[in-house]
């Protein structure tokens, strides 16, 4: 056996190194440990309290624990045993004492409309004052027959677990049937779906519209010298400069119907009717492009820009076409920018929210904007979360799926 | 009116008064009278920012000459795209495609040519055989040395047989060991192949050891095309001297022109005698240079024309040789190389040694401070 080698001090080699990267370590994690902390509150909690909120569902379990508690060994065949009714006529007398019966009965009006005032009628009753020989069965179908009808207690049933599909299950246009198992909901009920179906292809839209406009700007400014390609750029990042409100607010006027664009061209007599631009999809596209453009033009350029010009004059040399070695050699070299940008602006889409909202119909209006909805107006923090949540999901295995084929390693930002 | 340009069978390529200006204020290339021939090694050597990358690029037609014409095989090449000229180049960083293998790029040039499959692959892997890469085909070049991608470059720019290959500095990028094995590598290929190089270099070195001739750039202009033996032993200028090769230089005025030699005064009046090159009349200034091998010292220098006292100032060691540093007839930086075997053991820093040389191998050129 070798001895351990020691240093000049007598110290084992392997300590003293240990020790000095030790400090090292400690210096890098002291380094990072701010923003660390940073994105910790601002982004993992968010992010964490946002999934557990899609699928949070206590309103039901807290305003009626006992009816929670029985109803679970309810075989879900005819109507409840009378132990449930009587569960019920006390938790509502109790509910109704410590204020948790609105938020209860908000959620299950969701479920079927109406269930709202048949529990503030029925709470109203409470307590139970039966006649002799009644049951409390009995004693709730003359309340209201609606406690008669077994879909009234399969709602409750649903909602007698602290947590519930039902928001995700909303907001992909599904519903529990019966017997609990997800289906489409009627063809006129169905909203989610499209809604999802337009932010992606309205996302696709623009980000094929970036990369075709911005890849030839790239190339052209990776192509200029130097101090010229340094000035254009700053006109590329000009639109960094100012507000997304204001740009859009900017773009509202220049394309409504009296906009600069619309009476210029009627001017000079190239149309005789103002082209409907704004709150159109044209107009959230136009806006959406001119904002995202510089996501695929900078990472493009800068790969651009590391790309020697001696391997297309290389293919030329060799006897191909300029066209067609710019197509074989020079593209393909390009991809991880133009990939990167790509990405970049789609995922960006994907979340817009305030120029669709501003330039758009409601007929163009993204996941976003029903997010914004739920949470600004109509305080459906279930839904709200819910929508986000399948919006980050979307996007993960979209990103998924892209880095498959593209090979994340291989992207580049600059 | 044009004169009609015959047709020289010897002549691959020629240069008739070529200008090149990039920015319309200054000219890149000059003048340009420039015959290759075919199956020669010529380099184009010159300083950096000399116009060498900008005439190959004319050739390959990747510039446009401003003026001038370029003929290849006595056919007008101006206005020929360069995908259509079939010359081979390689380039100082390879240029090698990242996203194809070595067989893939080799493959390249035999594809867009219409080659059926298996003669492609005999094709790529008899140029891969050629510079001992067969072994390779399948790698990606990130996945290469510099020295192997060297190899890939030049196979690449051989393997669709082109008649003319140009190269750009293409070993610049390589260590001192492996650019001369490469130097020698290359020239055997081109003996084997017959094929014409234009080679670009700013190594006087790597000029002198690879090529036929040698076209010694400076501002744009071919101060003398030659070969590396007559570069060498008889430069026509004092750019040329200095440029290639030690030397030695001394400033005088010429007194007197005979049977072409010159008698020229130092600076300090004294008076030797040169080969006139450059010196073409009395009272002109000139430069003189002699290599350092041409000088000889002590008992060897008796018999010289051209006698002088100097001052050991330092001795060089170089293993085989020694350089002694003197101050001779007014230059404090006098170099004289020694094999060690003819060192005197007596000699020390601060002595004075009698040396001299012969008239025919100290050059009066044109002045170099003028
Ligand atoms: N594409 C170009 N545009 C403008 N100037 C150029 C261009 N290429 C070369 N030059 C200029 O021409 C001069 C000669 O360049 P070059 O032919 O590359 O010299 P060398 O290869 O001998 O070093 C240099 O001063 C360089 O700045
Ligand atoms: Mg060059």
């Amino acid at each position: 056996m070798n001895a351990p080698l020691t240093a000049a001090d007598g110290e084992p080699l392997k300590k003293k190194l240990a020790r000095e990267q030790r400090l090292k370590q400690f210096k890098a994690i002291a380094l990072v440990a701010p923003l660390g902390l940073f994105l910790l509150l601002t982004f993992l909690v968010p992010i964490t309290s946002l999934l557990f909120r899609s699928v949070d569902n206590p309103e039901v379990v807290t305003a009626l624990p006992h009816t929670s508690q029985l109803i679970r060994a309810w075989d879900q065949r005819g109507l409840p045993s009378d132990a449930v009714y009587s569960a019920l006529a006390e938790d509502l007398a109790r509910a109704k004492a410590d204020g948790t019966l609105a938020d209860a009965s908000k959620r299950l009006n969701m479920e079927i409309s109406g269930y709202r005032s048949l529990l503030m009628r029925t709470a109203r009753k409470m307590p139970l004052q039966l006649a002799a020989g009644e049951s409390v069965r009995d004693h709730f179908i003359q309340i209201d027959e609606r406690w008669g009808d077994p879909d009234h207690w399969h709602a409750i049933a649903r909602n007698a677990k602290s947590w519930s599909p039902y928001y995700l299950y909303r907001s992909l246009d599904l519903r529990e049937n019966k017997s609990g198992v997800p289906e489409l909901t009627p063809v006129n009920e169905r909203a989610y779906l499209s809604i999802f179906g337009r932010t992606m292809w309205m996302s696709l839209w623009v980000t094929v519209f970036c990369m075709l406009l911005g890849y030839p700007v790239a190339y052209w400014l990776a192509n200029l010298p130097k101090r010229q390609s340094n000035l254009l750029m700053i006109l590329v990042l000009l639109p960094f400069w100012t507000s997304v409100l204001v740009r859009v607010a900017a773009w509202i006027v220049l394309l409504q119907s009296e906009g600069l664009i619309n009476s210029g061209l009627m001017a000079l007599g190239i149309i005789d009717h103002p082209l409907q631009l704004a709150f159109n999809r044209t107009g959230v596209y136009i806006a959406m492009v001119h904002i995202l453009l510089p996501f695929v033009i900078l990472p493009s350029y800068s790969v651009m820009k590391s790309i020697p010009p001696s391997y297309v004059k290389a293919a030329i040399s060799l006897g191909d076409h300029p066209f067609a070695a710019f197509w074989k050699i020079y593209f393909p070299q390009t991809l991880p920018g133009v990939a990167a940008g790509a990405l970049l602006v789609f995922i960006m889409c994907l979340g817009y929210y305030i120029t669709p909202a501003l330039l758009g119909s409601p007929e163009d209006q993204m996941v976003s904007y029903y997010v914004a909805f739920y949470t600004n107006v109509t305080i459906n923090w279930g839904m709200a979360a819910a929508l986000g949540s399948l919006l980050l999901i979307a996007t993960l295995a979209l990103y998924a799926v892209y880095s498959k084929l593209v090979g994340t390693d291989r992207l580049s930002l600059g | 009116m044009v004169p009609e340009v015959v047709p020289d069978t010897e002549v691959l390529v020629s240069f008739r008064g070529v200008q090149k200006s990039y920015d319309g204020e200054s000219l890149i290339v000059k003048h340009l009278d420039l015959d290759i021939r075919k199956g020669e090694f010529l380099t184009l050597l010159g300083p950096s920012g000399s116009g060498k990358t900008t005439c190959l690029m004319m050739l390959a037609g990747f510039e446009t000459p401003t003026h001038g014409e370029i003929r290849l095989n006595g056919a007008l090449l101006n206005h020929v795209p360069p995908h259509k000229r079939n010359i081979g180049m390689v380039f100082q960083n390879y240029a090698l495609f990242p996203h194809m293998t070595v067989g893939e790029n080799l493959a390249y040039p035999l594809k867009i040519r219409n080659f059926s499959k298996s003669d492609i692959d005999a094709k790529v892997m008899h140029a891969l055989s050629m510079v001992k890469l067969e072994k390779l085909a399948h790698r990606y070049p990130a996945q290469l040395s510099g020295g192997q991608q060297q190899r890939v470059a030049l196979a690449r720019a051989l393997v669709f047989n082109p008649q003319l290959v140009l190269m750009d500095e293409p070993l610049g990028a390589l260590d001192k060991q492996l650019r001369e094995h490469m130097q020698m590598e290359i020239k055997h290929i081109h003996d084997s192949l017959g094929v014409t190089v234009v080679y670009v270099t700013h190594d006087q070195g790597e000029a002198l050891t690879m090529s036929d001739r040698v076209a010694v750039f400076k501002d744009g202009i071919i101060q003398q095309i030659d070969s590396a033996y007559n570069l060498y032993e008889a430069p026509v200028n004092s750019f040329v001297a200095s440029f290639i090769g030690e030397n030695n230089t001394l400033e005088g005025e010429v007194q007197s022109l005979q049977d072409g030699l010159c008698q020229v005064k130092l600076g300090d009046g004294i008076g030797l005698t040169a080969k006139a090159v450059c010196a073409d009349r009395a009272g002109a200034r000139t430069t003189m240079s002699i290599r350092p091998e041409r000088v000889r010292l002590n008992g060897a220098s008796e018999q010289c024309a051209n006698r002088f006292q100097g001052k050991l100032q330092e001795f060089i060691y170089f293993g085989d040789h020694v350089r002694l540093r003197m101050d001779v007839a007014g230059n404090p930086s006098f170099i004289v190389k020694v094999p060690v075997s003819e060192l005197d053991g007596s000699w020390s820093v601060g002595d004075s040694i009698s040396l001299g040389w012969n008239p025919e191998d100290i050059r009066a050129l044109d002045p170099l401070n003028p």
